[in-house]
């Protein structure tokens, strides 16, 4: 019988293989940043160990970085501490950093791919759960917590249990590819399979609604994998794929006969089963909009919030979690997502600040300004998306728009640094989690798509996109 | 690591699905570069209020809950991010058990490398530990919990068991295979990235 593409990479890292006990895989390429090495670091000091192969690890700093002003001191000590102990312990370990200075610095899940560091076919780890955006390039991703990091570290290898195979089949095309995007898609997902849907699992997302997608868009929908409660989530490289990673400054000298190698093995055989299966059509979907405090609490945005016994289908549990969602988003059931007024807009976060995602964005913007009660801002993905957007214009359009533009890093997504909603108030983010507090104490969080949340910033609550002249 | 021992406490009961790491610890305390002094924190945003007075009615505020040593709660705990840090709060606060329906992977995992013993079970059992007020005990080495009315057996992998009750170093462990990995690189296609 055949196999799928997730069963090939898996048997191709096999090291050491028991009866009944987990495998022991080997680890191709490993992202570290500042917040969850620490201590793995010292650990490895502790018991007087080396990292084993710093020629496949890679560092940089994203999640705990300022966004504004990078010639200035970070005032935070606390950060300013973790951040110069990944210095240290990048220099002490022998592992290649892009610092905060670095023209390659970036969200780690960002940079891997534009460098040429993903590849097809390859296992990848770092202790970020969003590892599963490198996926999109028919890469094995995971995200691993810091014992794990400190495992690979020190043996490149880790054990892990097999996980089983869903397949999640995209089919149909979108009637207006501008206003409905990658995001929401994957939201859509999310929304029928919920957040544990996909727990034990490797998604698979097949059909010529994935293969439709652009390289960027195919990362945002292996980006929020973990929001289906996934693993990882994979897509089979094709010609898009290597067309992508070929010259970029850390793509292997000897890429072409690797790409050879590549084609022919990397994808699910046609008589390969799955464990789980899960079809979605996209002819008629909506731009979608979260409404609750987990990814799976999203609506269609012409339609308003459910009420907690229709959005729970009689589980007592998941309608307590959605009354206390309402709650805590101050939202009622039957409001109409386009009534609801935003005070803030992020655009940015490793699910959506590509170059794309800024393009797409700056189109509806271009000419107009942001909303009086809205304070908006664009945190490229990385210094190189960054520069990228600069030498075509795009930051004029959004600070003449009257956006913050600011430097690369993870920001508002997580609210590491400074970046952070006040409580109470509400934002149209495009990063990947609206649980309670995720952008700060208080903050309500939206997800939508770089399109949605420019044209909320514009209007100063949500608007249906498709009713917008894209084209 | 040390051993798991059999645990024997009240439980306390979290009755919450979806509980994801931003809740078990903030990001504001990711910051720290040691893995200790972490149980402070543990779901600090609905322990504290925005004075960090204590919430009083927040479970884990209410002292008969204090020595409890089990955490039961709902479905697709841990969820989210893959922060450790959210281990090491539970563990720092004096948690070696934590049962629910199910747990989010990357949690799950985590557990094992900090000898926390995370327990799935059925949600009607679930439902009864709840509403439990006796202490109850965590047999680890014969997979079942002690309940004053009755005996709850558990499945557990036998690798993740031996690895709590011998309190394993992984990476020491690994370190046997290191002419596997050796072999395995010499025939590994995949280049390095400098």
């Amino acid at each position: 019988m055949g196999k799928t593409l997730f069963e090939k990479i898996w048997e191709s890292h096999i090291v050491v293989e028991k009866q009944n006990e987990p495998d022991l895989i080997y680890i191709d390429r490993h992202l570290v940043h500042e917040v969850t090495s620490p201590q793995a670091f010292d650990g490895l000091r502790m018991n007087n160990r080396k990292v084993r192969r710093p020629d496949l690890t890679i560092a940089t700093m994203d999640h705990n970085v300022p966004t504004s002003d990078r010639s200035l001191p970070i005032l935070d000590q606390t950060s300013a501490v973790q951040i110069k102990t990944l210095e240290n312990n990048c220099k002490h370990f022998g592992i290649k950093l892009f610092d905060i200075n670095s023209p390659n610095q970036g969200i780690v899940h960002v940079i891997g791919p534009q460098l040429g560091i993903t590849l097809p076919g390859s296992t990848i780890v770092c202790g970020d759960s969003h590892t599963s955006t490198h996926g999109a390039f028919g890469a094995l991703a995971l995200g691993i917590g810091t014992s794990e990091v400190e495992h690979v570290l020190a043996s490149q290898t880790l054990w892990l249990e097999k996980p089983k195979t869903f397949e999640v089949r995209v089919e149909g095309k979108r009637k207006n590819p501008h206003a409905v995007t990658a995001k929401d898609i994957i939201l859509s997902i999310i929304k029928n399979i919920g957040t544990a849907g996909g727990t034990g699992t490797v998604i698979e997302y097949r059909g010529e609604g994935i293969s439709d997608l652009s390289m960027d868009q195919r990362m945002t929908i292996c980006n929020m994998s973990i929001e289906g409660g996934a693993r990882a989530g994979l897509i089979a490289p094709d010609q898009k794929t290597f067309d992508y990673l070929r010259g970029r400054e850390y793509t292997p000298k000897n890429y072409e006969s690797l790409v050879d190698s590549w084609k022919d093995i990397l994808k699910t055989d046609s008589d390969a089963t799955f464990d789980k299966q899960f079809i979605l059509n996209i002819n008629d979907i909506a731009p979608q909009v979260s409404w609750g405090t987990n990814p799976g609490m999203t609506c269609d945005v012409d339609d308003s919030i459910p009420s907690p016994d229709k959005f729970s289908n009689g589980d007592v549990n998941q309608k307590k979690g959605a009354e206390k969602a309402l709650e805590y988003m101050a939202l009622e059931s039957g409001t109409m997502i386009e009534d609801i007024k935003i005070d803030r807009v992020f655009i940015g976060s490793c699910t959506n600040a590509r170059l794309e995602d800024l393009i797409e964005a700056s189109k509806i913007i271009q000419g107009q300004k942001v909303a009086s009660r809205v304070n908006a801002m664009v945190v490229p993905g990385s210094q190189m998306v960054k520069k990228q957007a600069e030498e075509m214009g795009l930051d004029k359009i959004f600070i003449d728009a009257n956006f913050e533009w600011r430097e690369a890093g993870c920001s508002m997504c997580l609210g590491m640094n400074s970046d952070i909603l006040s409580p109470g108030e509400r934002c149209a983010s495009t990063s990947n989690r609206n649980f309670e507090g995720r952008q700060g104490n208080g903050g309500r969080t939206h997800l939508v798509s770089p399109v949605m949340a420019a044209a909320a910033a514009i209007s100063g609550h949500f608007v249906d996109v498709r009713k917008l002249d894209l084209n | 690591m040390e051993p798991f021992q059999t645990v024997k406490s009240i439980v306390t009961p979290l009755d919450k699905v979806n509980v994801d790491t931003d809740q078990i610890i903030p990001k504001q305390f990711l910051k720290l570069v040691q893995k200790s002094g972490f149980g402070k924190f543990l779901f600090f945003n609905w322990r504290y209020d925005e004075n960090e007075n204590m919430k009083s009615d927040f479970i884990l505020n209410d002292p008969k809950y204090n020595d409890s040593k089990i955490l039961v709660t709902g479905d697709n705990f841990g969820c989210g991010s893959s922060r450790e840090h959210a281990v090491w709060a539970l563990d720092d606060y004096g948690f070696s058990v934590i049962i629910s329906s199910s747990f989010a992977d990357i949690f799950f995992s985590n557990c094992f490398k900090n000898g926390i013993l995370p327990i799935s079970l059925e949600s009607k059992i679930i439902e009864k530990l709840l509403q439990e007020t006796n202490a109850i005990e965590v047999d680890l080495e014969n997979q079942i919990i002690k309940t004053s009315s009755e005996d709850i057996s558990f499945e557990i992998n036998s690798h993740k068991k031996k690895i709590l009750l011998e309190g394993l170093d992984d990476i020491a462990q690994t370190f046997q295979y290191k002419d596997e990995i050796s072999e395995f690189e010499e025939k590994s296609i995949v280049p390095s990235v400098l």
